[in-house]
């Protein structure tokens, strides 16, 4: 039996393409970019290479940085604890704001910097699941606000946020913003001029790129204390030696990703809203958020009377990898953060399960994938002591 | 923390065997109607424990027998993850052919102990440990319908920790016995906390009514009131006309009845405060006076008395 990875959004395959680009940067081409000799010049091509992929794939001005760092979560903690260090330390401003549906890598980051002494606010999503500008400008404080902070798509949901009108708000109240797109690139078009945002995090394993490697926008102009202090690498703005495979990796990756977002917004979407109709046409479940507002590659589902992990339990015995937001083990009694911001029925909070496709998904994996489905809400909900 | 927990997501790797296959083939899974109950001669009973909104609920059926108050038949419905599932399967087993009774003495961890392949092996990770204690809640809640009392009628003990059956009174003790000062302390200690973490602070997977943290910061207050208490309550600390005062009531009840015995008695003259320590003017009276023993023996004897009872910061002169 085949397995079918439905769980895209935790992480994803590296592409083959993408393997085969990094493979001689480990064995062969293994020198150390800022030496002088040949075997550090030798991988500087490929660097540029990587940076054009980079700069290019998020429409970034040749003037602005990208850091490469060692994840999505590095690029988070970097402008959140760099902001801290260069305004609120500084004592010229006082309050950050973020929201209640963050990445753990944003809302553990903001979670240490109250207690550090920041003001932190964490904006509520509106009935659609949104962070809207509406909800942020009530809480901008001109002169005290030095960061806004919001996804640009959320990872359980996929609900994409308005990043271009959230930046335009900061900015009114002289604010700078950031945005974590790391469940955003790959998924659709990210343009960091026309959004005008002021930071922006990705992280390569989300687009089949490897694991390890993440990068940080930094528009131009902008100054941000640096997260590693060392040497002079990345423009003495990230030290440590640059992993050199994992950055072209990272690079050909976005490269093929935007290539591939048509596919993914036809395609992708087309087997996902598949997948989607099934499961609602079972009884008594329904999907976090309107389809035209998600990722197209992303399904949060609730099943009446199932606890998700005993979902995920089935789906595991039957080839298929997914993923719940709401693991009762989870130490956290707020299961599913995304669904209490949402206020969805407290009855369903236990009950998300997240489906999320990826180029590589077939229309034959999600065929079985109905089928599983279908039966494990039957046997599931045949032992729920809650369904009807 | 170590090596163990440094990869992390292997949750379903620690369940045994018996759990997994109960989750996949639950045994004893089902409803049993009134009629089903009736046609055995039995009583039925249906107890309900835990909610869909903390994520586990389960259901459980006994029929009883009128006569022995034996369980002849059981069964169970859940809401839940697959420990959850596997752990009421393995309860309602537990409990067939046991008087109500007896099936009351079942706890949580007779439902893991079951459960596991290996007898020196848990059968479920710690964070798991609170779903076998659904099917132990949802005994007493049985035992209680069957007997028409409150579930809390039955719960002698304030249980803190679930998982670990440790009750308020255990870790109170605790705490003052070995003077603990953290929750981490608890837990090593008593096991509280080590397994859902649930009653460690808020916040964690279930609501509890009371926390490791709360009743450590209660307890902790608790000894620094007695010990103030018990300081205030030293001689030392006592103002001079409190002393004073204590002085002359030690007299009254301990020393003067002694020479009296004798025909004697003794008379506190005067308190005079050295600074460090006190001066207890004394004068015999009766039959005390002038006895040559009086001045050496009993002086030494009196003297004892105060600095055992009082302080040894005050000498006593005879004027
Ligand atoms: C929205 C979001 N932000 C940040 C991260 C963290 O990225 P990384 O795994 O590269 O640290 C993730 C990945 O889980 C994510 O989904």
């Amino acid at each position: 039996m085949n397995k079918i990875y439905l769980d895209n959004n935790a992480t994803t395959q590296v592409d083959q393409r993408v393997m085969d680009k990094m493979a001689p940067f480990f064995v062969e081409k293994y020198g150390n970019p800022n030496s002088l000799h040949g075997f550090g010049t030798e991988t500087h091509p490929a660097m540029a290479e990587a940076l054009n992929s980079l700069y290019a794939g998020i429409n970034a001005s040749d003037d602005s940085d990208i850091l490469v760092t060692s994840c999505g979560t590095e690029s988070n903690n970097t402008v959140l604890k760099g902001i801290f260090i260069d305004y609120i330390l500084k004592g010229e401003k006082k309050h950050l704001i973020t929201s209640q549906i963050e990445h753990p890598a944003i809302r553990n980051t903001c979670e240490f910097l109250e207690s550090l002494g920041a003001e932190v606010t964490y904006l509520p999503v509106n009935d659609e699941g949104i962070v809207t500008a509406e909800i942020l400008k009530e809480h901008l404080r001109r002169g005290e606000t030095a960061l806004v902070s919001i996804m640009w798509a959320n990872n359980e949901t996929g609900l994409i946020n308005p990043v271009k009108e959230l930046a335009l708000a900061a900015h009114e109240y002289g604010a700078l913003f950031h945005t974590d797109a790391v469940q955003a690139l790959g998924k659709i078009k990210v343009d960091v001029q026309d959004t005008d945002v002021d930071f922006l995090t990705f992280s390569g394993h989300k687009f089949h790129g490897p694991k390890g490697v993440g990068g940080l926008y930094i528009k131009e102009g902008l100054k941000l204390t640096p997260f590693f202090h060392g040497g002079e690498q990345m423009g003495k703005k990230r030290a440590g030696t640059v992993n050199v495979p994992l950055m072209v990796g990272m690079g050909y990756a976005l490269d093929l990703a935007v290539k591939a977002l048509d596919y993914e917004n036809k395609e992708i979407r087309r087997l996902r809203d598949k997948l989607e109709d099934a499961i609602m046409s079972i009884d008594d479940t329904i999907v976090i958020g309107k389809r035209e507002l998600r990722t197209p590659n992303t399904i949060l589902a609730s099943f009446k009377g199932i606890e998700g992990e005993a979902f995920l339990w089935d789906l595991n015995w039957n080839g298929i990898a997914a993923s719940t937001g709401s693991a009762c083990s989870s130490e956290d009694l707020e299961a599913d953060a995304t669904f209490q911001a949402m206020h969805v029925d407290a009855d369903l909070s236990h009950t998300g399960v997240r489906f999320s496709l990826s180029r590589f998904t077939t229309e034959e994996e999600i065929d079985r994938a109905i089928e599983i489905i279908r039966k494990t809400v039957e046997r599931l909900r045949s032992i729920s002591s809650t369904y009807r | 923390m170590g090596k163990n927990d440094l990869i992390g997501g292997s949750l379903w790797d620690h369940y045994s065997n018996k759990v997994a296959d109960r989750m996949n083939n639950p045994r004893n899974l089902g409803e049993i109607s009134e009629e089903d109950a009736k046609a055995i001669g039995a009583r039925l009973i249906v107890a309900d424990w835990g909610a869909e909104s903390c994520g586990d609920a389960v259901r459980l059926y006994w029929a009883v027998d009128e006569k022995t108050e034996k369980i002849v038949k059981g069964s169970f419905k859940s809401f839940g993850c697959g420990t959850a599932i596997a752990s009421s399967d393995m309860m309602v087993e537990l409990c067939l052919g046991k008087t109500v009774e007896e099936a009351m003495k079942i706890t949580n961890l007779d439902v893991e102990k079951a459960l596991r392949d290996n007898p020196d092996e848990p059968a479920v990770p710690p964070q798991k440990m609170h779903c076998s204690v659904m099917a132990y809640d949802v005994i007493k809640q049985a035992v209680a319908i069957y007997k028409g009392t409150d579930k809390e009628a039955l719960d002698n003990q304030e249980m803190v920790c679930e998982c670990a059956q440790v009750t308020l009174s255990t870790i109170k003790e605790v705490i003052r016995i070995n003077n603990l000062k953290t929750v981490e302390e608890i837990t090593e200690y008593t096991k509280a906390g080590a397994f859902c973490k649930s009653c460690i602070k808020p916040g964690g997977h279930e609501e509890k009514k009371y926390y490791l943290v709360d009743i450590l910061k209660e307890t902790r207050a608790e000894m620094e009131l007695e010990r103030e208490k018990e300081e205030a309550e030293k001689f030392e600390n006592k103002s001079f006309f409190q002393k004073s005062k204590m002085i002359q009531a030690f007299f009254d009840a301990e020393i003067r009845p002694m020479l009296q015995s004798d025909g004697g008695d003794i008379d506190i003259v005067d308190i005079i405060d050295k600074g460090d320590t006190l001066e207890l003017q004394v004068r015999y009276q009766g039959a005390c006076h002038g006895c040559a023993s009086s001045t050496a023996g009993t002086l030494y004897f009196i003297e004892g008395k105060v600095h055992e009872a009082l302080s040894d910061k005050i000498d006593v002169a005879i004027v």
